[in-house]
């Protein structure tokens, strides 16, 4: 499962390689190169930006190291393991273990409440049954919707449903957060509140963050380190200063 | 995920789009429901025609005979066991010898005679046969009127319907109606009747010695009360020598009637004890003829039965309970396609939530166990529901049958019966084609690329 390929070196605290990473698609007669040919490398613990315009090829790339898509070609390292190699069962136990998503609809599972939706990763990861509900309501406590516990999506506001959402992304204590535009749908006041949480869960537990967004304002406020993408190449990286 | 999650979120998920789960569900139920009513019909007049069988004494019944006697039941030459020559006397002893066999009820001797009634001063022959005192349970006796002898030894006897008719005088004109045997025991019944017949005594020379080839015939009478006046005929396998009038065994025995046998026993040069012409032994069920006539035979008897018919009885109800079972399970075939539908409209209606849950770690397995658990858990009501909706079916037709036995005249029967395996088999069945239909759409689901399902609005 571990592969560790040419180019740049990898370091202990490398939490992402990507090495000539590759994402094509046929569409009918034309291809379409959603990423081509991105080599990057992440630092564990370091919030990254994903910036570029629509159909740059930012999304994609963060499917390939959330382990949601496979590289058409090269190699997409994460913690020293070549997702490009790994089975459908190991990529979902990647999904499961290593990663913790949130996207810019939110994704929660209308007929679910708040609790249940935050339990469903450790369903999957087979945690008991009697450990399951303090530990959920733990993490909406944690993301101040202690008292929203039983309530379905559809009753609560896009802010609370995001922050929801970053409470099951979190459960199964992930070393990777992958946001893919969390505050698209959000207005600027809730959106500030979700990425201060995203930058807490990032300094307070070490977690590397690699955020989508098309708003350069937000990626220099938040992120460490800006990578911009055009036509699914890298155009360019450029740290924010501190 | 753990098997009770799993079960959980499906019975949840079925929840969710509760009408269209339900009719689904309606539809296995139906289709089990028509399966089971279908096999309890078929098992219930299987068990119908078993118990019919049973107490006509048809089928539980070997007949024995000497070989030392000229008649054989069998066409075909027996080579088992001994000779003619070689062959025992078929006498008491060996009667007792064959009671003692495993899976015998009892070895009766076949006393059968014809002779002389009086009644109202008039003369009737007819044929008269003992009827051991087990016969009460046959079936000839269902609807008889008066009653079954009092005692083994009792001076009673019961007359076959036409017999009454002639004790009676009343002849039924080709295409009237008949009379009916309460119209006809209603004068007979508590009438004495006289039997004139001739007795088998003991010559002079014979009392002192177990010599059986001389003897004395002595007419004798007998007088007897008329107890009962039966519809059917409980001798009719005996053909043209069946009789129409009975008396208790035990009774005929000890009048000692002369018996055909009798007269060949004069030419017996070894001599011995008296011998009987035919012996009757019952066994427990129709299943240990075979093992019963082999040992019969064994010891030197020509055996007869008609456990053949039961065979052939066996194997006509074993093709219906197959047609039976096919038509109710074809119903069943079309639900399994509803229960395709179902879970295949669920898999659209929930493409997204399936791309979600891949995306936060759910695997292939979990995916397709989630829509295999739902397809179970349709199959586990409707199985438990149509199993049930089944039986009131069975027993709507059963009332309904009865009704109109009833209105016939006919006593009421238990033409349909769900045994506890037809309700297992009929729910594992259930949830075997509701399994069986559920991995196509659960394979497609666990299929589905997260990417594609989570773009899906």
């Amino acid at each position: 499962m571990s592969l560790a390929t040419g180019g740049h070196p990898s370091t202990d605290r490398t939490a992402i390689r990507t090495e000539n990473l590759c994402r094509h698609y046929r569409m009918g007669e034309a291809v379409i190169r959603a990423v081509d040919g991105i080599s990057i490398q992440i630092p564990s613990g370091e919030f990254v930006a994903l910036l570029g315009t629509s159909g740059s090829g930012k999304s994609s790339l963060l499917n390939l190291i959330a382990g949601l898509d496979r590289p058409t070609s090269g190699a997409v390292v994460v913690h020293g393991n070549n997702l490009a190699s790994f089975s459908r069962q190991e990529l979902a136990k990647h999904r499961l273990r290593t990663v913790g998503m949130v996207f810019q609809s939110f994704n929660l599972i209308p007929s679910m409440t708040l609790l249940e939706n935050v339990e469903l990763p450790m369903r999957f990861a087979e945690v008991e049954r009697s450990q399951r509900e303090p530990l959920a309501q733990q993490a909406l406590d944690r993301v101040g919707l202690a008292a929203r516990l039983r309530h379905r999506p559809t009753e609560l506001s896009g802010g609370e449903q995001q922050r929801a959402a970053l409470a099951r992304a979190l459960i199964n204590q992930p070393q990777l957060l992958l946001a893919d535009e969390p505050t698209g749908n959000l207005d600027s006041h809730t959106g500030t509140e979700i990425m201060n949480f995203i930058r807490e869960f990032n300094q307070s537990l070490g977690m590397t963050v690699v955020m989508v967004t098309h708003e350069r304002a937000l990626a220099e406020r938040y992120a460490q380190r800006m990578i911009f993408l055009a036509d699914g190449k890298l155009a360019n990286e450029s740290a924010v200063a501190p | 995920m753990k098997t009770y999650d799993v079960a959980e979120l499906a019975v949840r998920n079925l929840r969710e789009s509760l009408l269209r789960n339900s009719l689904t569900t309606v539809g296995i139920s139906v289709g089990v429901a028509s399966l089971v009513a279908m096999l309890s019909l078929g098992i219930g007049l299987q068990q119908l025609a078993g118990r019919r069988l049973q107490k006509s004494g048809l089928f539980d019944t070997v007949v024995v005979t000497s070989r030392r006697d000229l008649r054989n039941f069998s066409r075909e030459q027996d080579d088992s066991g001994p000779s003619p020559a070689e062959s025992p006397a078929l006498d008491e002893t060996a009667r007792q010898k064959i009671e003692r066999l495993p899976s015998v009820l009892e070895a009766y001797p076949d006393i059968r005679f014809v002779a002389e009634l009086r009644f109202a001063d008039k003369p009737h022959l007819t044929t008269i046969a003992g009827l051991p005192f087990s016969s009460k349970n046959n079936d000839a006796f269902d609807g008889m009127q008066g009653s079954f002898f009092s005692s083994e030894t009792a001076a009673e006897m019961i007359v076959q319907k036409s017999f009454a008719e002639q004790l009676l005088g009343r002849i039924t004109k080709p295409g009237a109606d008949e009379p009916g045997v309460a119209e006809l025991a209603k004068p007979l019944l508590g009438q004495m009747v006289t039997i004139r017949y001739p007795e088998r005594t003991a010559s002079p020379a014979q009392k002192d010695s177990n010599d059986a080839s001389g003897y004395s015939v002595v007419s004798r009478e007998q007088t007897v009360k008329i107890v009962g006046v039966c519809d059917l005929d409980p001798d009719s396998m005996r053909g043209a020598a069946r009789a129409r009038v009975f008396l208790p065994l035990k009774l005929a025995e000890g009048m000692h009637v002369m018996q055909p046998s009798d007269l060949r026993d004069t030419s017996n040069i070894i001599g011995g004890a008296p011998t009987y012409t035919t012996v009757q032994v019952r066994v427990k069920s129709p299943a240990n003829v075979p093992s019963v006539e082999d040992t019969i035979k064994k010891m030197g008897f020509n055996t007869f039965s008609i456990v053949d018919a039961t065979h052939s009885l066996r194997q006509f109800f074993a093709v219906l309970d197959l047609f039976l079972g096919i038509f109710g399970s074809l119903a069943l075939a079309v639900a399994s396609i509803g229960i395709i539908n179902t879970l295949v409209m669920a898999i659209l209606e929930r493409r997204r939530e399936i791309g979600i849950m891949k995306a936060i770690g759910a695997s292939d397995v979990d995916v397709k166990g989630l829509f295999f658990a739902e397809a179970g858990a349709m199959g586990i009501f409707g199985g438990f529901a149509g199993v049930a909706l089944g039986w009131t079916i069975g027993r709507i037709i059963n009332i309904g049958t009865n009704i109109y036995l009833k209105r016939q005249h006919f006593p009421p029967e238990q033409i349909w019966f769900v045994p506890w395996w037809l309700v297992l088999g009929a729910i594992g069945f259930s949830i075997g084609v509701s399994l069986l239909s559920g991995l196509y759409p659960a394979s497609r689901a666990a299929r589905l690329d997260p990417v594609q399902a989570l773009r899906y609005e």
